[in-house]
């Protein structure tokens, strides 16, 4: 399952006012280690769909938004639960560091 | 039981990929799920790879590898090694997707890791100003002013890579010299947005949250130095990635794993080692892809001698 593409539009609606938490893929098509870390995700979101949603914004077209959250290093990988950053996950992990870094949000 | 498994996806794994798949021995290679492709993934311009005469990206490069070892018959696992018992005829590879495997041969070609500088809040801060990646980052530093910290190619590369966004790269070195190759120096001596500071080491990450500057040390007059910062750029080198081995094969004093002479045989027999994790000297593509070759070779000899 492809994450869904975000942009400054509909950030609000997908991420913000979200009920489920939602992790944010800071990500850009020159980025070899967000390559590797694009379908990881993609298994955990078809894994976990029921508690967690996981989208992507292309900072290469959404440069204000990754500058509004501070992205400086890409892959980022940040939660936001009720509208609320609450976890940043910095560069590519294997998928076990990466659920396990999800825990809190998955189990 | 695999005849050979493949530890590594740089230029040294993805050759003994090529070379066992080609002697038929149906090599099973383990990339890593976030790192297939090695060190060159994290590069651009690749201009020393023979064959290339006008230079090609890194991880084109590398994809160009992997469909070679893949074209042979070499299977490509994106799983990553978690532990290795190589001690008796049948060698275990464990992996993090929880697979267990068994061989008769194995090759190590798991390469080196960036080294860090040592210093408080630095894992904190990577990823907030710090970064490890010039490729993946220099992008959010537009118009910003940056430092490199090393003396090598890679620091070459990095701070001539980074003037494209920056407005500023200072480049950081402990030494009154570089060791870098003489055309990757000059590139970067001759840019008009990088400046030099020599002899000077980092003491010191300023920030909360988010780097804001460094303490600097010169090492010859002392003289302490605070340089604000929007981002930082670590290439100080790497440092091979032993782990899973440490306690099984002979290390040399700088730990990299043993290898007899030019061969590529360690201290453990159908054990065998390739590329930047036995290379304290030249690490190179071209350098390790030859050392792929050899511990292909090695591994096959060994093979026939079982028989």
């Amino acid at each position: 399952m492809a994450a869904k593409n975000v942009t400054t539009a509909t950030f609000q609606a997908e991420v913000l006012s979200s009920a489920k938490p939602v992790l944010v893929d800071f990500w850009a098509e020159w980025c070899g280690p967000c390559r590797m870390v694009s379908p990881i995700l993609d298994e955990i979101a078809g894994e976990h769909a029921d508690k967690i949603t996981i989208v992507k914004v292309n900072v290469d077209e959404e440069p204000a938004l990754a500058q509004q959250y501070g992205i400086t290093s890409i892959p980022a990988m940040q939660v936001f639960q009720g509208g609320e950053l609450v976890k940043s996950i910095i560069g590519a992990k294997p998928k076990p560091a990466i659920l396990a870094d999800l825990s809190s949000f998955i189990n | 039981m695999h005849e050979v498994i493949i530890i590594g996806s740089g230029p040294a794994g993805y050759t003994a990929g090529i070379y066992t798949g080609r002697a038929g021995l149906n090599p099973l290679l383990i990339a890593s799920s976030v790192e297939a492709g090695g060190e060159l993934m994290k590069t651009t311009e690749v201009e020393n790879y023979p064959g290339f005469p006008t230079g090609l990206q890194g991880p084109e490069l590398m994809d160009a590898f992997r469909a070679q070892a893949e074209r042979f018959g070499t299977e490509v696992l994106l799983d990553d090694v978690i532990e290795v018992d190589l001690k008796g005829p049948v060698k275990i590879v464990k992996t993090g997707g929880g697979k267990t495997f068994e061989a008769k041969t194995v090759i190590l070609a798991t390469g080196a890791a960036y080294r860090e500088l040592g210093l408080p809040r630095e894992k904190e801060l990577s990823g907030y100003g710090i970064s490890w990646c010039a490729t993946c980052d220099g992008f959010f530093f537009r118009e910003k002013t940056i430092a490199v910290i090393g003396g090598g190619d890679s620091a070459m590369e990095e701070a001539t890579f980074l003037t494209r966004f920056a407005s500023k790269v200072y480049l950081i070195h402990r030494r009154d010299s570089f060791k870098a190759s003489k055309i990757m120096q000059e590139r970067a001596l001759n840019n008009p947005k990088i400046e030099v500071i020599w002899n000077t080491e980092v003491s010191e990450l300023l920030g909360e949250g988010k780097l804001t500057g460094i303490k600097t040390n010169n090492l010859v007059d002392g003289t302490q130095n605070t340089l604000e910062l929007d981002g930082l750029f670590i290439a100080i080198g790497n440092d091979p990635r032993v782990w899973l081995v440490e306690n099984q094969l002979t290390l040399t004093p700088e730990k990299f794993i043993q290898v007899d002479g030019r061969s590529s045989k360690t201290s453990l027999p159908g054990v065998f080692a390739a590329g930047d994790v036995i290379d304290p000297t030249y690490r190179q593509a071209i350098t390790a892809a030859g050392s792929g070759c050899v511990a292909a070779l090695d591994a096959e000899h060994y093979l026939s001698n079982l028989k």
